[in-house]
């Protein structure tokens, strides 16, 4: 269990000042100028050194991330752009970094930025979070006012500007490429690549995309050091991470933990349990809505890290940990999941367009039972025909809970499709 | 260079290329709706998977996956045939299947490749998606619900059209192409996109039900609506021309066509002269072809050669033109004009009319100067070249003449060709750009010469050109952009002596032959001169002839035509002309033989080796030898140039001849763009 001392976001419920001074004495801000005078490539190399994995889903080391970008600046600027498009389903963890603790983010930009050259910095905040546009902007404001970011940033010498770009609704923005698109004012629609954003990115410049925790954490990591980073979690899954425990616990919850903890010790710790006791577990999604679901066979011992969720084929995702009890109907869960997934394809690529509505569909006559057993195999092969076949990411994510579905509810789900048929007692015609 | 093996061939593609390129390189043949070669890449139609060696075991989108030298390719795996034929299935669930009464039928790409790379049955039991239709003006008929988001329209209006009036709204299944607002596409390139959507969702709203691809007798030919000679297939059904449609020819259209020479087709079958006509009595009746050239001969007794002329209208063929010099001749006169707007082209030498930088060596220019035109009007296909290189950046363009919207990003000086001496004292700050320049090119459009100071214009604008390096032995960047496709034609032949059109007229000559001339003030011919009309169609010309003689269209004669860059090319006979009119050199050489002067040709062969005699530029077909420039010396400049503003040398794109002035389908896009609809009504029109 991670002990207090340990701890990054020392204000995440918000009990106290989220303001500069209420910052500084939890320590950010503090020697910021002595960070960015150890150098681009000492941090860097800190940042490797930490095993800091990015917090947005995909788990990508981010100093390797950071080195990609180009070592000097060509005729391009550079740009760093931060993701705060947090829109996956189950997952809050960013809202309460830009609520209650925005100036780590605010120093991880600068940092981070600093890295890797780019004197521009953009946060591209989800359109509904709008109060948490306003305490983040609160955050940059005090921090040009007090002169660590702007022209000389913290007297280092590097001029850093920031910027809080709001979007306008729409998940797959949080994209990193879509996100690229719709900061420059074009539709939201993943990009192809190659070219890759550290190549091509925001107005045709070299440019990274990270989440609000990747950058959050950099400050604290380079204070404390990589060493003390790395020892925390698992091996190849080094540090903390937030936790956003939701659904059918006693007490939902954010909570930073170390990455490695058991599921079971998460939920008991620090969420009052399951919902009638461990035993009324149904089923859990232990990464956001876009990874598979697990059993609660798998539950009882499953570590909540990337590697081993992997393992179980299923993710570590965003750690949007979402809690469903035996009262629920898990297959209208996964349909609701369908019917987002469905609502929020951009309509670029045809397997996901059109292959979300079928999925979407046939999910919808699966909750009521309303179609043939055969049926079940159609849609596994659909969800298999889908997935890989498109530009970005989205359509895995909305094959992957159906994939879960079926691997580990498919009984239930015939038993349903049974039901349905007793109960119409009518032979079903020949559509 | 970059090895690729594709299915175990081995290939070299540029590095650069796309996965695609390579298979093709390899000859296999990739499925594709999105990929177009012209287009940026979209890679979102995802039917061009293929399977890369060494790379993450998924399938690969080939058009946006760039070649890497020793990559191994497969196109033919389980994989990559289970991933098309998903794709292919996911294609078809929200398409209606309703090839039967869909225009694309038969030249469908979606069911070409359903064919091909389909599955044999639906596993799809939903319902299916309707989309509203849109209205995209006159030209364009939308089924929107058969679109499969290709975006290939929108790619092409934004990129080659340069007017990014289409796009898509909502998202996902709900995504609809359309026009964001519901107007009328502003482009005179919108019947591409007709040819480039892949299904019936974009197709030709004149042309709705009338026939089936497979019907139609298709012939090669050249367009005459604009002097730009674009390549053309037109189609026909019996006597009937039905559609017009591009032909691939990289060097002048690429593989677009311009809205008038696509739409204007239904004028061939309006107000056509199909008898010969003579006037008695003040009133034209009806006649015979005897009786016809029986009054003109009438007319000619006694009549000196000084008081007879010629005019060739804007879309005569070579061969017609030279018949008409022949029959001239032996009638001896030498009057004879094929400039009906006046313009002061200088007959003397071919670099002064012509489009000498051609229109692929837009390409290779670095700053451009447009004087007195507006191509986008004048010539929407060297504009689409514009702005093809513009887009490629570091291309400085300034125009002089009536500001406009051209499309690419330009820099307007104003309006009056005072300031021609502004550039050429290097008082205006573009001179030094054209200095700095490696290729300049200079644009002269007709709207600069058709004036009384147009000689002036003509000597300015080459002297401009010399100062600025524009004529060098391996490049010529100056370009006289001509409307007619008759002009330069004309000009090779000797079509311009003696007396000019503005001296025939007002009873300069006692007889005055028109061949297909109707761009000039038909009031100003004398009331006593005889005016003989041999041209295709009812128009400004033939209102005022005595008498009338029925000739074909560009679409039913064998005829050559000189382009606007210098290019001989030939259009062909693809149906027969109407009712008793003749092809026009036919005429002119049965009236000669009437007269007792027979020509020395008796069929077309005869007759083109005399085009050769008389100009062996006539030999060198579809070849453009690259013009430089070794002689400097300018056209000859006469008087001052005046401080007249510029004047547009066409008034409006969709009527410029007598074929598109008879097309009801041009007087609806008039009506499109002076009476734009509104939303409401354009909705009402869209179902």
């Amino acid at each position: 269990m991670l002990g207090d001392q340990d701890r990054i976001f020392t204000n995440l419920y918000g009990l106290h000042d989220p303001g500069l001074g209420g910052a500084r004495r939890r320590g950010d801000w503090d020697g910021t100028a002595a960070i960015l005078a150890r150098g681009h490539d000492a941090i860097i190399d800190e940042m490797k050194a930490s095993g800091l994995r990015g917090r947005g889903g995909a788990g990508f080391p981010t100093g390797m991330k950071w080195s990609f970008m180009p070592k000097t600046v060509g005729e391009r600027p550079h740009y760093l752009v931060v993701n705060a498009d947090e829109s996956e389903p189950g997952t809050c963890k960013d809202r309460d970094i830009m609520r209650h603790d925005p100036h780590k983010l605010v120093e991880g930009c600068l940092i981070a930025s600093f890295a890797m050259s780019a004197h521009v910095c953009y946060i591209y905040i989800r359109g509904e979070f709008f109060n948490e546009a306003i305490a983040l902007q609160k955050a940059v404001d005090e921090a040009y006012a007090a002169g660590l970011i702007g022209k000389n940033a913290c007297g280092s010498g590097f001029d850093f500007d920031l910027y809080v770009h709001r979007g306008a609704g729409a998940y797959i923005c949080g994209e990193e490429t879509a996100l690229i698109e719709s900061l420059e004012g074009k539709k939201g629609m993943p990009r192809l690549k190659p070219p890759f954003p550290a190549a091509v990115g925001l107005y045709g410049c070299p440019t990274t995309v990270n989440n609000v925790e990747s950058i959050a954490v950099a400050p604290t990591i380079l204070r404390r050091g990589a060493v003390w980073f790395s020892t925390l979690g698992r091996p190849k899954n080094a540090g903390t991470k937030l936790f956003c425990i939701s659904g059918h616990v006693n007490k939902p919850c954010n909570v930073e933990e170390e990455l490695g903890i058991p599921l079971r010790e998460l939920i008991d710790t620090y969420a009052g349990g399951v919902r009638g006791g461990w035993d009324n577990l149904l089923a859990i999604i232990p990464g956001g809505s876009s990874v598979p679901l697990l059993n609660k066979a798998t539950c009882d011992t499953i570590l909540m890290d990337f590697d081993s969720l992997r393992d179980v084929k299923s993710g570590l995702g965003t750690a949007g940990v979402i809690v469903m009890d035996k009262s629920t109907d898990v297959i209208k869960a996964i349909a609701r999941l369908s019917k987002f997934y469905k609502h929020e394809s951009c309509g670029q690529c045809t397997p996901c367009r059109e292959g979300t509505g079928w999925m979407q569909r046939v999910m919808d006559r699966m909750v009521v039972g309303r179609a043939e057993i055969a049926e079940i195999d159609v849609l596994e092969k659909v969800t298999r025909q889908i997935e890989g076949h498109t530009i970005c990411a989205l359509v895995d994510a909305a094959a992957w809970p159906i994939q879960g579905l079926i691997k580990n509810f498919r009984p239930l789900m015939e038993e349903r499709i049974a039901a349905y048929k007793a109960q119409k007692s009518l032979p079903m015609a020949a559509e | 260079m970059a090895k690729v093996t594709v299915d175990g061939i081995t290939v070299e593609v540029p590095n650069g290329s796309n996965v695609l390129q390579a298979c093709e390189a390899a000859g296999k043949e990739i499925p594709r709706f999105c990929y177009h070669e012209r287009l940026s890449v979209a890679g979102n139609c995802r039917m061009c998977l293929v399977e890369i060696e060494k790379a993450p075991p998924k399938p690969f989108a080939s058009c946006a996956y760039p070649v890497a030298d020793g990559m191994v390719v497969h196109t033919d795996t389980p994989m990559v045939k289970a991933a098309r034929r998903g794709v292919m299935e996911f294609l078809l669930i929200n398409h209606p299947l309703d090839c039967p009464i869909c225009d694309q039928g038969g030249e469908c790409d979606l069911q070409d490749q359903s064919m091909g790379y389909g599955g044999d049955t639906s596993r799809y039991h939903e319902n299916k998606r309707a989309v509203t239709n849109k209205d995209l003006g006159p030209l364009v008929k939308t089924v929107m619900t058969r679109c499969i988001h290709c975006t290939r329209c929108i790619r092409f209006s934004t990129e080659i059209a340069g007017v990014p009036e289409m796009g898509a709204t909502a998202r996902g299944e709900s995504m609809e192409v359309g026009t964001y607002i519901s107007k009328a596409l502003s482009s005179e390139l919108s019947g591409n996109l007709i040819d480039i959507c892949p299904v019936g969702a974009l197709t030709s709203k004149p042309y709705a039900f009338v026939a089936r691809p497979w019907e139609l007798k298709k012939t090669d030919s050249v367009d005459v609506l604009d002097a730009v000679g674009a390549a053309i297939r037109v189609d026909t059904r019996g006597s009937e021309v039905l559609r017009v449609l591009p032909r691939i020819n990289e060097d002048v259209n690429e593989e677009w066509l311009a809205d008038k020479s696509r739409f204007a087709l239904d004028g061939l079958k309006r107000r056509r002269l199909d008898t010969p006509w003579v006037k008695r009595e003040g009133k034209l009746a009806r006649t015979t072809w005897p009786e016809a050239f029986a009054a003109i001969e009438a007319k000619l007794t006694g009549l000196s050669g000084d008081r007879i002329g010629a005019v060739a209208g804007n879309l005569c063929d070579a061969e017609s033109m030279l018949a008409l010099k022949h029959v001239m001749a032996a009638l001896g006169s030498t009057n004879l004009d094929c400039r009906q707007d006046g313009a002061a082209l200088d007959p003397s030498r071919r670099e002064f009319f012509t489009f000498n930088t051609s229109i692929a060596g837009i390409e290779e220019a670095d700053a451009l100067i447009i004087i007195g035109s507006n191509p986008r009007h004048e010539a929407p296909l060297i504009n689409a070249r514009i702005r093809k290189r513009s887009l490629m950046g570091a291309f400085p363009i300034a125009h002089i003449g009536v500001a406009a919207d051209l499309t690419y990003r330009h820099q307007y000086l104003g309006g009056t060709p005072q300031l021609l001496a502004g550039l050429r004292d290097g008082s205006n700050a573009f001179a030094s750009v054209l200095r700095g320049a490696k290729k300049p090119m200079m644009i002269v459009g007709q709207g600069a010469l058709a004036r009384p100071d147009g000689a002036a214009i003509l000597a300015a604008c080459w002297a401009l050109a010399a100062e600025t390096g524009m004529l060098t032995p391996d490049w010529n960047g100056f370009n006289v952009l001509q409307t007619a496709a008759g002009r330069v034609a004309g000009l090779e032949l000797g079509f311009a002596t003696g007396k000019t059109l503005a001296q025939m007229l007002g009873g300069g000559v006692d007889l005055l032959w028109l061949l297909g001339a109707d761009e000039f003030d038909a009031a100003a011919i004398g009331p006593n001169t005889f005016v003989v009309y041999q041209g295709h169609h009812g128009d400004r010309g033939a209102a005022r002839a005595d008498v009338i003689l029925p000739g074909a269209a560009y679409t039913e004669k064998n005829g050559t035509y000189i382009s606007t860059e210098g290019r001989v090319q030939r259009g062909a006979l693809a149906v027969f002309p109407p009712g008793e009119a003749k092809e026009d050199w036919k005429i002119l050489r049965a009236f000669s033989a009437l007269i007792g002067k027979p020509l020395p040709y008796d069929n077309l062969e005869a007759l083109r080796m005399c085009l050769v005699q008389e100009n062996p530029l006539f030999d060198r077909l579809d070849i453009l030898p690259h013009f430089g420039c070794s002689d400097t010396t300018g056209p000859v400049s006469v008087g001052a140039v005046g401080d007249a503003l510029f004047e547009p040398a066409i008034e409006n794109y969709y009527m410029t001849d007598p074929i598109s002035r008879a097309s009801p389908t041009m007087a609806a896009c008039i009506e499109a763009q002076k009476h734009p609809k509104t939303p409401a009504e354009s909705a009402m029109a869209a179902e």
